[in-house]
């Protein structure tokens, strides 16, 4: 057991098992909505060949891109103003906290009625779930800054502008990178259900489409696609992630 | 005061917030171009000692004065080497010898030059591309003497410096720095709780006890470090007896 197989092995080996139990589930039936792995693999490789898909992915990254750029931009800069001013701190920091640990979905209704059912809507969800831990990230990198370097930079007669720009921005890096990979995650959550909940737009509009026609392979498929696109994404960044950053010299507090 | 003081301290007390009484009353003046240690037991405030002469801690009270000029923050006079290193871990070598110069705004070449010189003198050569997590707690130490060297102050400040540094490199290190130092006649002022260490390395001892950090006795050792070779130091009558004076005295503290 302990020399036997590698560690992929161990990995595919997994994936078989649910892949196996969920066909094994479809077949059976244990419900008419629930098509086996193969039904759901058949329809998927269709819907990538008629185009359908991509055609959905199209619509669907729009928002989630603009969103997670907003949230990047603003979320970074908040972030590094709240560890570097007391005062800025003080006064967000428990709404950032609040804002981190409630359901933000359920504000989604809210943000249809103010701003209707357009791209707007969508935009402000991704931005409303994927802000908070990016803004914690950065701010979280910047008060970790090592005290013993910056007292260093102090002793060898540098301002606080070097301060910042050679000690605690570096400092932070790793930190705030991995706000953007979390804040990402939280895009993707945000994105779906905001295509579900307002108006079904991309891939949203597959999942419903397909559900209200009863068509339950290609609805799967529509889900299965979007967990799969989202999971490949995060892991990419994670590599990259650390690449840019070997935990030997940055980035030696875990994100979160 | 003797006339050629280059550090006078003068009535400094430090009360940290939250009411620690750190130092009380410390008058004292270090002569140039000597190697004098503040030694005394853990909480004898014997770092913050060192700091407040850095400019690096504020003093509640009293004034240090540097070169005949007050102290209210670092200087280009005074360069401090410290206990846990204080090294940019994404910096390599020869980016950590050289910032302290690069803080100062010296060009690029210039100031890689200059490391390049000192990462040589503190036995350092063909690691300048090395980061810090590939070299030894002596190693690093060395790239922070290194650092404090490049800036060329009068004035060495080191806290502790060998205290995360295992017994044998910190006995070799030793030797090499009593050795550095004598050819570049700098003053330093070293922090330790070593007897041991301070006996070794220092013309002066400065004996602080604690709570608060008040001076007890200044013991000049006349060891005579020209003749002899590193090793006969430590056998040297002169070396043992200072040794067991101060233990004698400290002994007290403990």
């Amino acid at each position: 057991m302990h020399r036997s197989l590698p560690p992929f092995a161990w990995q595919l080996i997994s994936f078989a098992l649910v892949f196996g139990i969920w066909e094994f589930a479809g077949r059976w039936p244990i419900s008419l909505a629930f098509p086996s792995f193969s039904q759901t693999l058949l329809a998927l490789f269709s819907m990538i060949a008629d185009g359908s898909l991509a055609k959905a992915y199209l619509i669907t990254l729009q928002p989630l891109v603009i969103g997670i750029a907003l949230s990047s931009i603003a979320g970074i800069g908040f972030g590094i103003a709240m560890g570097l001013s007391r005062s800025v701190e003080w006064f967000s920091l428990p709404v950032m906290i609040v804002l981190q640990a409630a359901p933000m979905a359920a504000i989604i209704p809210l943000l249809t009625y103010i701003y209707g059912i357009g791209l707007t809507s969508k935009v402000l969800a991704v931005v409303v779930l994927a802000s908070p831990v990016i803004v914690m990230n950065s701010y979280k990198g910047i008060r970790n800054a090592n005290p013993s370097l910056i007292e260093m930079c102090r002793a060898f007669l540098g301002t606080r502008q070097q301060e910042i720009v050679k000690i605690i921005l570096p400092h932070a890096s790793a930190l705030i990178f991995a706000g953007l990979r979390l804040g990402l995650a939280m895009g993707f959550i945000g994105i779906v259900i905001a295509e579900l909940l307002i108006t079904p737009t991309g891939i949203g509009d597959l999942i419903t489409y397909n559900s209200s026609v009863a068509d339950y392979p290609n609805m799967f498929a529509a889900i299965v696609s979007i967990i799969i696109f989202a999971a490949l994404t995060i892991h990419a960044l994670e590599r990259l992630e650390r690449k840019l950053f070997p935990p030997e010299i940055r980035g030696l507090e875990n994100a979160r | 005061m003797p006339a050629n003081a280059i550090i006078e301290v003068k009535g400094i007390s430090k009360t940290y917030e939250g009411g620690v009484e750190a130092l009380a009353g410390i008058d004292l003046a270090l002569p140039q171009g000597m190697l004098s240690t503040l030694l005394g037991p853990s909480g004898c405030g014997k770092t913050t000692l060192l700091k407040i002469i850095a400019g690096l801690i504020p003093p509640s009270q009293g004034e240090v004065w540097v070169k005949g000029q007050k102290v209210d923050g670092p200087g280009p006079e005074r360069a401090f080497v410290f206990q846990d290193f204080a090294l940019l871990p994404w910096g390599s070598v020869l980016r950590n010898v050289a910032f302290g110069l690069e803080l100062r705004g010296v060009a690029k070449d210039e100031r890689e030059q200059i490391a390049r010189k000192h990462i040589h003198e503190v036995g350092l050569k063909s690691f300048e591309s090395s980061y810090p997590h590939q070299l030894s707690g002596g190693m690093r130490q060395r790239v922070g003497l290194a650092r404090a060297l490049t800036v060329d102050a009068d004035i060495i400040l080191m806290d502790e410096p060998f205290s995360s540094v295992d017994e044998q490199t910190r006995r070799k290190f030793q030797e090499e720095l009593l050795d550095l130092l004598r050819h570049k006649k700098k003053t330093v002022i070293f922090v330790t709780h070593s007897i041991e260490e301070a006996v070794y390395l220092s013309d002066r001892i400065v004996l602080l006890s604690p709570r608060p950090g008040k001076i007890s006795q200044i013991i000049e050792s006349n060891i005579d470090r020209q003749d002899e070779n590193p090793e006969e130091i430590r056998r040297d009558k002169n070396y043992l007896d200072t040794v067991d004076r101060i233990w004698q005295i400290l002994k007290q503290y403990v």
